[in-house]
């Protein structure tokens, strides 16, 4: 039991008020012993599961026994945090003790989900909570037409209500410059040194796609995002080293396919749906993927008149999936330690002006990149020939090498 | 957006002049909206943040080849390729680390304003005046008379103002004077999607970098810069705020955010989470146009390319111009970071192209 002192510092006060609101908001949506809602009339349209800031408060202040002020204090807090919303005055975050309306906050918007973990990273939980609206503006723009108008407006309301509470902040910016300044050649030297500054082209041979070993700069890029790991293909490969240790690579096997049919011709679509949908989506599928139900519906369902975004509420799911679990799992990982442990770190260029003249006179030709590209393709054709399960990703490129 | 607007369908009666009104109320009642809503100012933010040093930027390479106006260029992958169009009817890839002239290609039409590098390298992309965009492909020779192989692709009703390669070399955004954008798949000439919106032509277009790469901006001689989703065909998001046309528009690196360039002598700069202008980049000296912009790495420095023959260096977190490159002896068209960052690479209309670090 804490002592006094310690049950009145405003970390354990505010971790306690957390945890009231929270239990507070879950039995008050209780069918039986719940506050009383309704199905309301707002303009034309009926929202169900309506009530009044005074049933609320009554609610609290019986449940609490306290008075309808302390009452009233307690719910606008949880409506300035977001677990419920006004549907009238969607801008003053207050609870009115009146017939005004308010509606519970879906769970997907509530800010707890990671509220006691990240108190102090406040930044990542946006980030987390922006990407779960992306997908579900993704997954609301392909259901759109399908939804019932009820549906829209309270979802529409529901989304607003979130938006108020918790806009991203033009830190975001400034964020992103302070994680990537080290890496801008023109505010921090590239090591060995920029080609165009000393006619050596070392910084471009070390950093070329099939390199055994990167350099420490890149290694540490990919850690930036899951973005950055796949953009740069030799960090796609350690992190499928990484996923083929835990068996789990098909995720990132079909956000690949999924990106090939994206990008591909228009007249390749329907076989590589096809491919797909067999090796990833159909029951007993070989490399079957765990995205839920309503979204492997909607999937296979588009897959009858396949086009090139037909995958992108799947792709989208894995995606995140592997943003907020894979990922992070990745960099704290024996396979990425023991690429960070060997990454090389090149000494800076030091040359004499008779050196820098002698490099200027003898620059480098490098490889062609259409030389590199048929290198590429060979290297596709042959995993797509070796590997077992299928690389689908080689499989698609031949599709479109067929056309 | 409300419920009230949400619900409503067309109504009896409604004519267009009672939904216009409704549409400029709803507009006024955005812009209200959008100012309660507090956000701090970029600069604020970046008071703590610390001060650019000392910038020794110089011209590493002047490229001369084209015998009139340089109008575009493009990067190709490789980092030190690049293809550059101009007004001479010329198409030129270059590889700017040697200065090697690989491919010289003439068009059938002079002011060849778009050009661009396939992401794979094997292909270049270009229209202007001839109101088509074609793609090019490569050859490993360079004796090889590659126009011949030239197969249209996008087809406008007026001139072609950019032209970019989506994620792979098998479709082409375009973008027009005729104030429409398009999406085409190359292989045969499909047009994918049209975009429609602006009310007079577009000057420039920029593809996200974004993780979903399904948006992209336009800018245009109505003074708006529109993000769109290519999925749809919609113009998601809406800005307003140039005095004059708008040359150039280029995503920030992170994708949440652009920048614009324009004849008002101003660069701006957009963030789409908060759907509004958060800096404005001028100075009571700068009274020529700024036709071209792109960002540093970091998204930290915002280069941008004026008709006073100039490029300036501006603090996008600060709002302040560290410095200026001089070199060019006349207007400059364009300016592109090289894909790694180490280089940018500037076009101008005294017929060369220069290459800074």
């Amino acid at each position: 039991d804490l002592p006094a002192s310690d049950r009145r510092h405003p970390t354990f006060m505010i971790s306690t008020l957390k945890l009231l609101s929270l239990s507070m908001v879950v039995e008050m949506q209780d069918q039986k012993s719940g506050v009383k809602g309704s199905e309301q009339k707002l303009n034309v349209t009926t929202i169900p599961h309506v009530l009044t800031g005074k049933d609320i408060i009554a609610w609290i202040a019986n449940k609490m026994k306290t008075t309808p002020e302390e009452a009233q204090t307690f719910s606008t807090m949880l409506v300035a945090y977001g677990y419920i919303y006004p549907l009238q005055n969607h801008k003053k975050l207050v609870m009115c003790n009146d017939s005004s309306l308010y509606r519970f906050q879906t769970p997907y918007f509530w800010p707890t989900q990671k509220w006691f973990a990240h108190y102090n990273h406040l930044h990542e939980w946006l980030n987390h909570k922006w990407d779960f609206i992306v997908m579900q503006a993704t997954e609301q723009y392909k259901a759109g037409k399908e939804r019932k108008k009820p549906d829209r407006v309270v979802f529409d309301c529901q989304e607003r209500a979130y938006w108020i509470v918790n806009k991203p902040p033009v830190r975001e910016l400034v964020k992103y410059v302070t994680t990537y300044k080290n890496h801008d050649p023109f505010l921090a030297p590239c090591l060995p040194s920029n080609p165009w500054q000393t006619d050596h082209d070392a910084y471009w041979t070390l950093n070329m796609r099939r390199v055994d070993l990167p350099t420490k700069m890149r290694v540490e890029r990919w850690s930036f995002s899951l973005f950055e790991l796949l953009s740069d293909l030799r960090g796609r490969d350690d992190f499928k080293i990484f996923l083929k240790k835990e068996f789990s690579g098909e995720n990132l096997a079909f956000w690949e396919a999924a990106e090939e049919l994206k990008w591909g011709t228009a007249a390749s679509m329907t076989a590589k749906a096809e491919t797909i949908f067999k090796t990833f989506l159909a029951p007993g599928a070989p490399r079957w993927i765990n995205i839920d139900g309503r979204t492997m519906g909607l999937t296979v369902k588009g897959l009858d008149h396949p086009h090139r975004y037909v995958l992108e509420a799947a792709q989208t799911h894995v995606f995140l999936l592997m943003k907020k679990d894979t990922f992070f799992r990745y960099l704290k990982s024996p396979v990425y330690k023991d690429i960070q442990k060997k990454a090389l770190n090149p000494e800076a260029h030091n040359f004499s002006p008779a050196q820098l003249e002698q490099n200027a006179n003898s620059r480098s030709p490098g490889i062609h990149p259409i030389i590199l590209w048929q290198q590429e393709e060979e290297e596709k054709a042959k995993a797509a020939a070796a590997s077992a399960p299928v690389d689908v990703k080689a499989m698609m490129s031949k599709i479109d090498r067929k056309k | 957006m409300n419920p009230k607007m949400a619900c409503q369908g067309l109504q009896k009666g409604e004519t267009l002049a009672t939904l216009k009104k409704e549409c400029e109320s709803l507009k006024k009642k955005l812009e209200e909206d959008r100012g309660k809503l507090n956000d701090v100012e970029l600069h604020q933010v970046a008071e703590k943040v610390e001060v650019v040093g000392a910038l020794s930027i110089k011209t590493r390479r002047v490229l001369k080849g084209h015998t009139n106006k340089v109008l575009c260029m493009d990067w190709c992958k490789d980092k030190r390729r690049l293809v550059s169009s101009s007004q001479d009817g010329k198409v030129i890839v270059w590889d700017g680390f040697t200065l090697n002239k690989e491919h010289g290609m003439s068009m059938p039409t002079t002011w060849v304003m778009a050009c661009a590098y396939a992401p794979s390298g094997c292909a270049v992309a270009c229209g202007g005046l001839d109101n088509k965009c074609s793609v090019i492909p490569l050859s490993l020779d360079s004796n090889e008379n590659c126009a011949a192989k030239k197969k249209t692709v996008a087809m406008h009703t007026n001139y072609i103002s950019g032209c970019t390669f989506t994620n792979s070399d098998m479709q082409l955004l375009s973008c027009s004077g005729d104030g429409t954008s398009a999406l085409w798949d190359v292989e045969s000439g499909q047009l994918l999607q049209s975009f429609h919106g602006h009310t007079s032509d577009i000057l420039s277009l920029d593809l996200a970098p974004s993780e979903t790469g399904n948006t992209f901006v336009t800018g245009g001689c109505d003074k708006k810069a529109n993000v769109w989703d290519m999925r749809s065909g919609q113009n998601i998001q809406s800005f307003e705020c140039h005095e004059s046309d708008i040359n150039c528009v280029k995503y920030y690196p992170s994708g949440d955010a652009f920048a614009s360039a324009s004849d008002d002598a101003t660069c701006r700069f957009f963030d789409l989470r908060a759907d509004r202008e958060v800096a404005v980049f001028q100075k009571d000296s700068i009274v020529f146009g700024a036709s071209t912009v792109d960002f540093s790495l970091s998204g930290r420095l915002l280069f941008a390319g004026y008709n006073d023959y100039t490029i300036n260096v501006w603090d996008v977190l600060k709002g302040t111009r560290i410095s200026m490159m001089f070199g060019h002896e006349n207007r400059v068209s364009r300016v592109r970071l090289s894909p790694d960052g180490t280089a940018l690479c500037s076009a101008s209309w005294d017929n060369t192209l220069r290459i800074w670090a």
